[in-house]
């Protein structure tokens, strides 16, 4: 993870498409400025980047269904809880299942683990809309490459755009 | 059972928190009703999910901006209710 640009995923682990689910590994690093006020004397993980990390992973389901031929955006966040501190230094899995494939948007059950242990897990929707333009675009292939999403779930180019 | 224009009037009642007597047959959603597009995503979520469908709102909204279609074909809730039965009526047995 690099907190300061919003790396949350380091790489995927698993996905299964035929039952829409998918795994992440997340480091969280030792060391990052947001340690430094989140809290002096006392780090942890703030909240709020505990849902990212479950958005990004479940955005990352979402765009692999996708071909990455849309962009998932994060819209509402749904009966999240935080069930444990997160040190740093503390390894996460990230976990997601497609609860639903709707039109223009999509619906996912997250979760993220510590030791086996369930850390935050919540509901997540995202609204699922074209690239806005080509450099972001180019940015999650990229993105997509280093965190070792299939190539076969990236398409290069977009029919008809 | 519940009649289609019932539970969609249900869910955009709990979905929404509007007072069940200001929702009519003839109300706009986002017109008459103020629901955004946000307060949508969880009317649709929740009437996918009630009905067993995948409301096309990628088409309709497409046909809207084109000028093919009014927004009162999709979002005045008889209409909508219409367009929920033909979906239902066209789900694979």
């Amino acid at each position: 993870m690099r907190l300061e640009y919003f790396q949350m995923v380091d790489r995927i682990t698993a996905l299964d498409l035929p039952n829409r689910r998918i795994t992440t590994a997340c480091q969280v690093p030792e060391q990052s400025p947001v340690f430094e006020g989140h809290f002096p004397g006392y780090p942890i993980l703030p909240g709020v980047l505990m849902i990212e990390t479950m958005a990004q992973t479940g955005g990352w389901l979402v765009l692999a269904m996708l071909g990455c031929t849309k962009m998932p955006f994060l819209m509402q966040v749904e009966k999240a809880k935080m069930r444990s501190f997160v040190a740093p230094g503390q390894a996460l899995e990230g976990e997601a299942t497609l609860l639903h494939d709707g039109s223009g948007y999509a619906v996912v059950k997250a979760a993220l683990s510590a030791g086996g242990k369930k850390v935050t897990d919540a509901e997540i929707r995202y609204g699922v809309v074209p690239f806005p333009n080509d450099t972001l675009r180019a940015a999650m292939l990229n993105t997509a490459r280093r965190v070792g999403l299939p190539a076969d779930h990236i398409q290069e180019h977009i029919h008809g755009a | 059972m519940a009649s289609t224009y019932e539970t969609v009037a249900g869910i955009i009642a709990d979905t929404c928190d509007i007072e069940a007597d200001k929702i009519t047959p003839d109300s706009h959603a986002i017109n008459d009703l103020g629901i955004d597009s946000l307060d949508f995503l969880d009317v649709a979520f929740a009437i996918d999910k009630a009905f067993g469908i995948k409301m096309p709102l990628e088409q309709w909204t497409q046909e809207v901006n084109e000028g093919k279609k009014s927004t009162d074909e999709y979002f005045v809730l008889k209409n909508l209710c219409a367009n929920i039965d033909a979906l239902v009526a066209a789900k694979p047995a």
